[in-house]
């Protein structure tokens, strides 16, 4: 047994550190760091960085242009690249849609798609809950009709991530509404520059344009935007929510999160005394540094048994829940630190009343809420549990 | 024991409780929320005319003579309602340093400006450095001529912005921490010298940032004595702590319903995602939480006449439990509304930000266990 990284390992977490201290934009690491949001163009320009390094989609295989990276290094890389700030590469494009492609796509679909990519030519979103499908994904009621070469699409998604930014969507939308609600789905890209796209804001509880609700009206789609067989998207989508999960713990996130959280207990003097040195305070984030230890030595449990040739399969959702929770009690320490200056709910455009970063606290406890909903909530993640593990 | 509201009780409850059902629907407080005072003026002369400015203040005064009990049924129903307007500030908080300290024609005159509805307070106690201490007061006070000069900065003044004067706790002798020294002035909002970057805060409410430059009060302004205040503020601030909490639990209460009925109506996988066992405790948890604070601000309510020691430990055990069980409602509510509980447009939501943030007026959580630390330390002692 040797819970380090042996000497290789270690090489290549030095690589992984020297390219992010010569590459990662400093006030872009500090934005993040801080909570604070980052432009699309910001978010954009880090892609391309990795994309011109041949490191943005570690998970693919090597002929499509991944890194070829083991597990451990997949998890290295995540680790540092949180740890220094980097900003969260978005899932959609090289995490969700490209795997299907890569899975079930044509030659053509692929030809076409994965270079695009890998060099982040589009912002891709994702047209899956609806506001009767949530956890009950399969009870989704947006229909394509096929018309000739075409698919006519009429219906609506929701709880659509970053999608006022998004040209290009994938969508589980219902080809056979007569047959067994998984047998009928299908798996649709949609250029969302296409007539009868709608977008509209949905504003989140901290006042954040975070995610959108997206309406399709008659829309026209090509037959040959369809991924895999038609009615079998049921299939693309449990692939894609088994795919490559040891990520989702955001250990690395929530190391980042801990470390900022230290350095304003250091910094922040209440009453004469920094707020590290208050014993209560003191003792609720050793609390949190016990449980993200937990965290921690379990995700690489699960990172070192894929490096033995094991799939992660519901183990991801353990790492999901742990991950997402002690990532939530961060927030709310946080929150804590900031005293009476949590009230002041202050753009971030605005000078800061009070302490820097004590405006952000309440907006991000609240918005961080959204971790335990989003990805299958952790009520699903133990059903999975349940099930999976547990055989109840 | 008779925990059953009195006649007048039971009167003042419905007629708070109406008011807010009139005037406090979720359409109507997003408009008063989203104004450019964030408050009805129009509500607030409601609640002249209804009495409910009095409810502290002794009849002698014009008021209803009321208790810790009907500060309760009042807050209880606001909380419901979420209602914005500056009553903690002006009736409870003010209110009561004008009570216990004002000279009696002082009183009554003060009293009435606030009973008719005429003149809005806030409370200027809390500075930058001192968290949740109210003794902690750099603000400096200084004899000149027949009246004062006041100097210092106020850190988030709930309904700061708003108020026609401010009463601002000022340190006239003593240590930094102490609670010795302290005095309160009346302090009119425009006067020459005074600063404030008023703002929203994330619950809804308005405060502000006050700073005070070489301001200059008449002998007047002062009441009481000086160096006097510090048992008329802990009073003032114990009223407010009970007030809060029993705001929290008609939130709280609200956002159980809420979430109740959202249980029997959202389906998924085809029947009502409350016939799930698991998330039938859940709600479960919530409304335990729910009957922890209103037990626990009953207690505190009735106690505003206790002894010190009595009084302090019941009043911070209350405030606890609203900093914990409130935060577990409040994140329970959003996490089974999933989605729909994160939505700026859904009333749950903004029952959750109310119900966690009241954990930051008047000290939070760890706070009030520092204080129950120290009830505990003193009856080991006694023992």
């Amino acid at each position: 047994m040797d819970i380090e990284y042996n000497a290789e390992e270690r090489a290549f977490r030095d690589e992984v550190r020297a390219f992010l201290r010569d590459n990662l934009p400093a006030d872009v690491a500090e934005k993040v760091k801080q909570y604070k949001r980052l432009t699309p163009e910001e978010m954009v320009h880090w892609h391309r960085v990795l994309g011109e390094k041949g490191w943005l989609a570690m998970h693919w295989p090597e002929e499509y242009g991944g890194p070829g990276w083991s597990p451990v290094q997949k998890h290295i890389f995540e680790e540092e690249a949180a740890e220094a700030g980097s900003p969260r590469l978005l899932p959609f494009g090289i995490n969700m849609v490209a795997p299907v492609i890569i899975k079930f796509g044509t030659q053509a679909q692929k030809d076409y798609y994965l270079p695009r990519i890998l060099r982040t030519d589009d912002w891709w979103a994702q047209g899956y809950s609806e506001p009767g499908a949530g956890s009950d994904l399969a009870s989704l009621k947006t229909r394509a009709e096929r018309q000739g070469d075409h698919y006519i699409v009429n219906g609506q998604k929701t709880w659509t991530t970053l999608g006022q930014h998004a040209n290009m969507i994938f969508c589980l939308v219902r080809t056979d509404p007569t047959v067994k609600k998984q047998e009928g789905i299908s798996f649709l890209l949609i250029d969302m520059n296409s007539p009868g796209v709608t977008v509209r804001p949905l504003i989140t509880l901290d006042g954040e344009r975070e995610v959108n609700e997206v309406f399709f009206d008659d829309v026209k789609v090509p037959v040959d935007n369809l991924v895999g067989e038609e009615n079998k998207g049921w299939t693309c989508a449990k692939y894609l929510l088994t795919f490559e999960r040891t990520g989702i713990a955001g250990v690395g996130i929530s190391k980042a999160a801990l470390a900022h959280l230290k350095t304003i207990a250091r910094e922040t003097v209440v009453r004469g005394t920094p707020l590290i040195e208050q014993p209560a305070f003191a003792e609720r984030l050793a609390e949190l540094e016990v449980e993200l230890m937990a965290v921690e030595m379990t995700n690489l449990r699960v990172v070192a048994a894929a490096e033995a040739g094991g799939v992660p399969g519901a183990e991801s959702s353990f790492l999901k829940i742990m991950g997402t929770e002690v990532r939530q009690k961060i927030s709310d320490l946080y929150r804590e630190a900031a005293g009476p200056y949590a009230l002041p709910f202050i753009d971030e455009s605005e000078p800061a009343v009070g302490p820097e970063f004590a405006n952000v606290a309440a907006p991000t406890y609240f918005n961080l809420r959204k971790l335990s909903i989003f990805g299958g909530s952790n009520e699903i993640q133990k059903n999975i549990i349940s099930k999976a593990i547990l055989g109840l | 024991m008779d925990f059953s509201y009195s006649d007048e009780q039971r009167m003042l409850k419905d007629m708070v409780d109406r008011l807010v059902a009139d005037q406090y629907t979720f359409e109507a407080r997003e408009s008063i929320r989203t104004s450019e005072a964030g408050f009805s003026a129009e509500v607030w002369q409601q609640f002249a005319e209804l009495g409910l400015l009095g409810v502290p203040f002794s009849e002698a005064a014009g008021g209803f003579d009321g208790g810790g009990a009907e500060l309760m049924v009042v807050s209880e129903g606001f909380g419901r309602g979420l209602v914005l307007e500056p009553y903690l500030s002006t009736v409870v908080l003010c209110g009561s340093l004008i009570d216990r300290l004002a000279d009696e024609t002082r009183r009554a005159e003060l009293a009435e400006g606030i009973i008719g509805g005429e003149t809005r307070y806030a409370l200027a106690s809390h500075e930058p450095d001192g968290g949740y201490d109210p003794h902690w007061v750099r603000t400096t006070a200084r004899a000149e001529g027949d009246g004062f000069v006041l100097d210092g900065h106020k850190a988030v003044v709930v309904h700061g912005d708003s108020a026609d004067r401010v009463i601002v706790i000022a340190r006239s002798s003593g240590e930094i921490d102490s609670a010795e020294g302290l005095s309160a002035f009346i302090v009119e909002a425009d006067a020459d010298g005074v600063h404030r970057r008023g703002y929203e805060t994330i619950d809804g409410h308005r405060a502000a940032e006050i700073t005070l430059e070489a301001v200059h009060v008449d002998a007047d302004a002062l009441l009481g004595e000086v160096g006097g205040a510090g048992d008329a503020l802990e009073s003032a601030l114990e009223r407010g702590v009970v007030a809060l909490c029993a705001e929290a639990a008609g939130a709280m209460e609200i956002a159980c319903d809420l979430t109740l009925d959202y249980l029997k109506e959202r389906k998924q996988f085809g029947v009502p995602i409350g016939s799930f066992q698991a998330l039938q405790h859940r709600m479960v948890d919530m409304r335990m939480a729910l009957e922890k604070v209103r037990s626990l601000t009953f207690w505190a309510a009735c106690s505003l006449e206790s002894d010190p020691a009595e009084r302090r430990q019941r009043i911070a055990a209350a405030k606890v439990m609203v900093g914990k069980a409130g935060r577990l409602v409040a994140e329970e509510a959003i996490q089974l509304f999933g989605g729909m509980g994160m939505m700026e447009e859904s009333a749950i939501a903004h029952y959750a930000k109310r119900i966690v943030m009241i954990d930051h007026y008047l000290g939070d959580r760890t706070w009030h266990m520092a204080a129950l630390r120290e009830t505990l330390t003193d009856t080991a002692r006694a023992a």
